[in-house]
Formats: C-alpha cells, sequence, structure tokens
C-alpha cells in the first residue's frame, strides 16, 4: 500500500456543473443578442461590449489586488455582467459613460457589498439605471442620424451610426404615441433600441440553451411576461389588441430583462414559489412603469425594486421540510 | 402503470456496469478474522469468549448489551487470539475480537437445520432473527429485531423490501436479487406472518429490469407480495423516500417508520432474515461490490464478516491506478478511509476506489442559484443551513428543519460553487443532537 488516501466527509463525487460552467453557459446564450446587435447597429456596438465587459474585468482585477483579496478566479461573472451592460446600452452612448458603467457595476453595486453572491441588486442593471438617471438624454437617444458610408471616425463619434432601415424610435415609444408596429420586425429585431434588446429571436435563442441546460427554469421569465401581458390586456386601455400586446411584449426590454437579468441567482429568489411571486411582482411593477408611469420603459426599474424584495419573499416562502408542519417564527 | 418517483433527487452517473454482470464469487480468508463489537447502532456486544478460547462456524461471540444492540456470530472455526481496539470503516478503533482461523470450517450444532417457518411461532421467528445478529444490512445497522418488534404488529399495513440500491457503483443487492431471489421473497414472508394485516412490497429500481420480471414471475401467485418499479434516481432508497414512494406517507425525522404502519428493510437484510429462520444460518456472511475506476477486476464477492478488506481487493486484482481515494460503501454516502486494511462488517459491504478525488475541489461563494434547494429530497435548504451551521446559529438551524437532513448528499453533488453543504448540515446535526442528549442525561 502506497501512502494514505483522500479522506472527506460523503459525498464523495460532484456534479461536472461549476460556478464558471453556468457563467460560461449564460455568455453563450448572450452572443446571439450580442452577434445580432452588432448587425443592426453596426461595429460600434462591438466596440461598446468590448468597453463594458474590460472595464468589468479590470475593476474586479483591480479591486481584488488593491484590498489584498485573492484574485477572483477567472469565473466569468464579471464577463457576464459587463456583457449584459452592453446589451442595456443605446449604441450611440460614449464610450468613457460605458466604462463608467462598468466599474459602477462591479466596483459599487458587486464589490462593495461583498463580491459574487452578495450584490443585492442586479450590478448590470444598476449601472444602467445609474447612467440613465445621471445622463438621461445620452442614455434615452435612440434617435440616431444616418450616414450612408460610414468612416472609422464615425463609429468612434458619439452617436453617429449607419442605421439603414432602422428607424430611430423604439417600438415601445411608437406604442405609448398610440402608433401601431411592425410585429415581424420586432420579432427579428430590425428596429431602434438598446443594442441587445432589439431581437426576440436571437434572445429567445439564448434562452432556450439555458433553459437546455438547466441554467434557469421557466419560472421566473414566464410569470414574469404572463403578468405583464394580463397587466397590459386589463390596464393597457387597448382591450385584446394584438399589435398592442405583442408588440409590448416583444418591442422594449421585456425579453432580455426576463430571460437574462430577473432569473439572476444572487438577485431573485431561491425557491420556487418565490421565484413565481417574484416574477407576478415584476410584470405588475413593469406595467405599471410602462402604462400608468410617464416612461415607455419599465424593465430595469422593475427588476432593481423586485431585487429588493427578495429577501422578504425568500423569507415568506420558507420551505417546510418533507413530512412536516410549518414552525410557526414564535415557536 | 405509472413509474412511481418523488420529489428532487439527482440523477446521477452510476458505474454500476463496471460490476454489475459479475456472479456472487465466494472468497475464502487467508488472515484473522476481526470482530468489531459495535457493527450496528446501539450498545456494542458483550463478549462472551476470552483469548484462546475455541470458536465454531455460526458460533455467538458476543451478544447484544441491553435492548437495542446485536449479537455478534463467528464466521470461522478457530481460536480467539485476542481481544483489541481495531480501525472499522466507520473511522473509529472499536474493541474488537481477532480469531485465528483454522480453516477447518467446523459449525455449530444446528447449523443450516431446515425449518418450517409457517409452523413457527411469532415468538420464535423474532428470536431466531435476534439470535442470528441480524442488522440493517443497507448500512444504517439497526438492529433487526427490534425493528420486527414494534408496539402495534396489528398497525403494520406494509412490510417493504428495499431493493432500490440507488447509490452508485453498489451492485452486491442486485446480484442477490438476481441470483438468490427466493431468499428475498422467503424473508419477506416470514416478516408477513409477523405483521398478519400487512401487504408486502417489493420495490425495486427501472435500471434493473430483470429482477423486476424474476420477482414479478416469482411472485405471481402470492396475494400479499407486490412488486413496484421504481423510478431510477437518487436517493430512492433513502426509507422517506421509499416509504413516500410506495404508500404516498410522509415520514419526518422525529417519527419511525412503524408509527405510520411500515416495516422497512433492505434485501440483503431480508435475505438474512430467510436464512436464519428457514435455514437456521446466522449473519456470518456479507456479498460485497468492489468496483471504482481504480480497481482492476471490479467484482462482488461473498466473504465473511471479519475479513480484511486488503484481502479482498487483492482476489480483486489490486489496483491498477493508485487511487486518491478509498471509499466504504456508496460514492453519496459511503465513508473515506486513509486505509483499506479494515475487516468486513455487517455496515460496510462496499469498497470503491477512485483515481481521482472528486471532492477534493475549491469551495467558492454561494451564487444563491438554489439548485441544493430544488434537488434536496427533503424540501430544506441546504445553503442557509450550512450558513446557520457555520456560524453554529442552532435555534435557527433547528427553526429551519435541519435537523430532518437524511445526508444523502444530492446538495453537495449539485452545487455549483461545491460548497460542503452536506458535510456541515450532517455536523451540524450530529453536535445538536448530541448536546440534547448530554443535557437529557443530565437532568436524569
Amino acid at each position: 500500500m502506497s501512502g494514505m488516501f483522500n479522506v472527506s466527509a460523503a459525498p464523495h463525487t460532484r456534479s461536472p456543473i461549476t460556478t464558471k460552467s453556468i457563467m460560461q453557459d449564460v455568455i453563450i446564450a448572450l452572443i446571439p443578442a450580442a452577434l445580432f446587435g452588432i448587425f443592426n447597429f453596426g461595429l460600434r456596438a462591438l466596440l461598446i461590449i468590448l468597453a463594458t465587459v474590460l472595464s468589468c474585468v479590470v475593476t474586479e482585477y483591480l479591486y481584488c489586488k488593491f484590498m489584498k483579496k485573492p484574485v477572483n478566479p477567472w469565473d466569468f461573472s464579471d464577463v457576464v455582467t459587463g456583457l449584459l451592460l452592453a446589451l442595456n446600452l443605446p449604441v450611440s452612448v460614449p464610450i468613457w459613460m460605458a466604462v463608467l458603467g462598468g466599474v459602477f457595476a462591479i466596483l459599487i453595486v458587486k464589490m462593495l457589498f461583498g463580491g459574487l453572491g452578495q450584490n443585492f441588486m442586479n450590478p448590470a442593471l444598476a449601472a444602467r439605471v445609474f447612467l440613465l438617471i445621471s445622463f438621461t438624454s445620452k442614455m434615452s437617444s435612440f434617435t440616431l442620424e444616418k450616414v450612408s458610408s460610414p468612416g472609422l471616425k464615425d463609429f468612434l463619434r458619439d452617436g453617429a451610426l449607419v442605421l439603414d432601415g432602422v428607424s430611430g424610435a423604439t417600438p415601445l415609444g411608437q406604442l405609448k404615441a398610440g402608433e401601431t408596429v411592425d410585429l415581424l420586425k420586432l420579432f427579428v429585431g430590425h428596429v431602434g433600441g438598446t443594442i441587445g434588446e432589439t431581437s426576440t429571436l436571437a434572445l429567445l435563442l439564448g434562452a432556450a440553451y439555458l433553459l437546455y441546460r438547466k441554467v434557469i427554469s421557466l419560472r421566473i421569465p414566464l410569470s414574469y411576461i404572463l403578468s405583464f401581458a394580463v397587466f397590459a390586456l386589463i390596464f393597457g386601455g387597448k382591450g385584446f389588441d394584438v399589435n398592442y400586446l405583442l408588440g409590448e411584449i416583444l418591442g422594449g426590454g421585456l425579453i432580455l430583462g426576463a430571460f437574462f437579468m430577473a432569473t439572476d441567482y444572487v438577485t431573485s429568489p431561491a425557491t420556487p414559489k418565490g421565484q413565481i411571486i417574484y416574477g407576478i411582482f415584476l410584470g405588475i411593477m413593469t406595467g405599471l412603469f410602462r402604462i400608468v408611469g410617464k416612461g415607455p420603459e419599465g424593465v430595469s426599474y422593475a427588476i432593481l425594486l423586485g431585487n429588493l424584495l427578495v429577501p422578504v419573499i425568500d423569507n415568506l416562502t420558507r420551505p417546510v421540510a418533507f413530512g412536516r408542519e410549518r414552525v410557526k417564527n414564535g415557536k | 402503470m405509472a413509474r412511481l418517483t418523488f420529489k428532487g433527487g439527482i440523477h446521477i452517473y452510476d458505474g454500476k456496469n463496471l460490476s454489475k454482470d459479475k456472479p456472487i464469487t465466494e472468497l475464502l480468508p487467508k488472515g484473522d478474522l476481526v470482530f468489531p463489537l459495535v457493527q450496528h447502532i446501539g450498545a456494542p456486544a458483550k463478549p462472551l469468549v476470552k483469548k484462546g478460547d475455541p470458536v465454531l462456524v455460526g458460533q455467538k461471540i458476543a451478544e447484544a448489551d441491553g435492548p437495542i444492540s446485536a449479537n455478534i456470530i463467528s464466521s470461522v472455526s478457530g481460536t480467539v487470539k485476542s481481544i483489541e481496539k481495531r480501525l472499522t470503516a466507520t473511522g473509529r478503533m472499536e474493541e474488537a475480537i481477532v480469531v485465528a482461523n483454522d480453516n477447518e470450517y467446523k459449525k455449530i450444532e444446528g447449523f443450516g437445520q431446515e425449518r418450517n417457518y409457517m409452523i413457527m411461532s411469532k415468538e420464535e421467528i423474532r428470536k431466531a432473527v435476534k439470535e442470528a445478529g441480524i442488522v440493517g444490512l443497507g448500512g444504517a445497522g439497526f438492529p433487526t429485531h427490534v425493528k420486527l418488534t414494534p408496539k402495534n404488529e396489528e398497525k403494520i399495513e406494509y412490510v417493504i423490501v428495499n431493493g432500490a440500491e440507488c447509490e452508485p457503483y453498489l451492485t452486491s443487492d442486485y446480484r442477490l436479487m438476481l441470483e438468490e431471489p427466493e431468499k428475498i421473497i422467503g424473508g419477506l414472508k416470514i416478516m408477513l406472518r409477523l405483521f398478519e394485516n400487512a401487504v408486502g412490497i417489493i420495490g425495486i429500481e427501472d435500471n434493473k429490469p430483470d429482477v423486476i420480471d424474476k420477482m414479478k414471475e416469482l411472485t405471481a401467485n402470492e396475494d400479499r407480495i407486490q412488486v413496484k418499479s421504481l423510478k431510477t434516481k437518487y436517493p430512492q432508497g433513502g426509507e422517506r423516500q421509499l416509504i413516500y414512494t410506495l404508500t404516498g406517507r410522509k415520514l419526518n425525522s422525529q417519527k419511525i417508520p412503524a408509527d405510520i404502519g411500515c416495516i422497512v428493510n433492505n434485501a440483503a437484510t431480508v435475505a438474512a432474515i430467510y436464512m436464519a429462520v428457514a435455514k437456521s444460518v446466522p449473519l456470518t456472511h456479507m456479498i460485497v461490490t468492489i468496483s471504482g475506476d481504480a480497481v482492476a477486476e471490479p467484482a462482488n464477492y461473498r466473504v465473511p464478516i471479519g475479513m480484511s478488506f486488503s484481502e479482498i481487493v487483492e482476489a480483486a486484482g489490486g489496483f491498477k491506478t493508485d487511487p486518491e481515494k478509498i471509499v466504504f460503501g456508496g460514492p453519496m454516502m459511503g465513508i473515506a478511509m486513509y486505509t483499506y486494511d479494515i475487516p468486513v462488517t455487517k455496515t460496510a459491504s462496499a469498497l470503491l476506489g477512485f483515481v481521482k478525488d472528486e471532492a477534493a475541489v475549491e469551495e467558492s461563494v454561494c451564487i444563491r442559484c438554489g439548485k441544493c434547494h430544488e434537488y434536496c429530497p427533503l424540501n430544506l435548504m441546504p445553503s442557509q443551513l450550512q450558513m446557520f451551521g457555520l456560524h453554529n446559529d442552532y435555534e435557527k438551524f433547528e427553526k429551519n428543519y435541519g435537523l430532518e437532513c437524511c445526508g444523502c448528499g444530492c446538495c453537495s453533488y449539485v452545487c455549483p460553487a461545491k460548497r460542503s453543504l452536506t458535510q456541515t448540515i450532517v455536523r451540524t446535526k450530529q453536535l445538536i443532537l448530541d448536546k440534547k442528549n448530554d443535557t437529557s442525561s443530565n437532568h436524569n
């Protein structure tokens, strides 16, 4: 017998799924939307993506170095944050703003609250909202001047983009103004909006991959979208208008938010029941923001508000063990 | 019939192909045999022999000490060499009777005598089981005669044979059920004699269709016995999962199966009951699986209790690659040991050798993915329970049903951050139970 064998408590086998593999799956799932964003808005979209991803990765690395913490073992969670942030920005934002967003997401929202697993808000969304509040006009400007044959400097210049055939106004803006939208264009994504939100097709492809890999379940996205649809049906003031309803569902950040942002593990409830409650809450809040509120969009705010409620929801949906009755708090 | 299952649990690589087609072969021991006095839950057995005494096959060498304890039976004939502390597969040093084998296998009088259990009284049956030293052979080691003596025997409605064998790699129960099904059915019939209001159910995972078919065929004319196919999922063979799957009744940690009208015994235990009652053969042998990717020739052996696992490893051709880890029992709930010079006991019936230690991974932070909860067969929140455990917050641990944990290991298995969830929870649970026992004994 040569030497001794490893000793540890059971179980002695582990599933191949790791935090890293999950994050990689999310990145893979976001690629179709990112690619479509680049196709739709031009190479400048790629530039924004690179800017946010790099600023997230570098910020996390520097923070860990500076705070003398073990440097994050490349679990790709910072890349996911960067990518999601980019997909939530209009293509016309200045690069420095994208970088600032990345720094804010990682430094303020994630690391200062304890790093991965401890942040109480989705970092990418919090950064988006931070930018939206700080630089409202730049962040909500989807009206872009047309450039017929762009040179390199056009890519780098703020807000100068090739957008042949892409209307400046977002579909939600049109709906808010009482117009109708072209549903097919909306589904494919050849419309205005943030880099990653426009193509329902690309997003659903990614979502299907995440579902197949069991990274996410349908509980949050489905309860979110359905409850929003019901809300829009009742309070939208249009009755059962398919164009309006589908326009609202496909036209803004709802699909991106429901499948990729609301399902963020860290900032969503952990119990199945809690996830459904959370989804319904998001649906109602999004409806309130979009229909009752002034602006056309409300997904980001709804999800951030939902994030804040997660501890409460988790507490209220504490599971009861198999074969046991609920233990009363007071006992 | 719809496939039967339960909520939670995992589908896991089962490695059974390595040894499932290897018939049970007998192995004879070469060295001394070691019989630890603790091979069961409860008080250690009291030795009946001393150094230099001759012993025979089937001789009771230590007897149950107290209501929850079990006899120990010699599996060979020879002389008692010593009574000393020996390392067991629990990781503890236990007092053990060491017997030098004379290789003659002289048996005690009456060994192997046929008995007609249909005319034996319940008293005689229970006595036979107790004398034979039978305990739960699935790993728990609870004395079987105690289990077969519930408060109200007429209230038992189900006598369940656990043939799930849901732990990966283990195939000893499979081989037993396939090669000697009459022992299982006979043992079940004996138990049904004790519980006249009960039906007998043999539950088998559907990854063993040949066993299911065979059992169904053999029990076709038995109107009190049903054979049920269970969906293959770990931990289907857990007592609470099995009872729920077969009867729809929910058992928690504060009750025993008899409280909800069930008696559950693992297949090997049932076969042992049959041998003890119908053939007057006490529990002297175990069927062990030796497997894992480091083992040269994975196999199923019938070996005498007390034989060293190192002899069994040798019989299996040794290790083809140096293992990083040796596990006694299955990979989900078995015990890892630093050596395999350990005797076969009633609760250690498998040795697995793994080239790589999959559990030797860095823990990272919880990302709140909720998988541990999703896969927990008892609907617990392992990630939170672990936190309470790490913070020694016993009150919250209990309030969140931490004591219900059955230690099946699903949460640790699925955790993407590779956190030691099961390990911390099981340890915390043990600390709390120990503390409770301390206080209650102080009051006495």
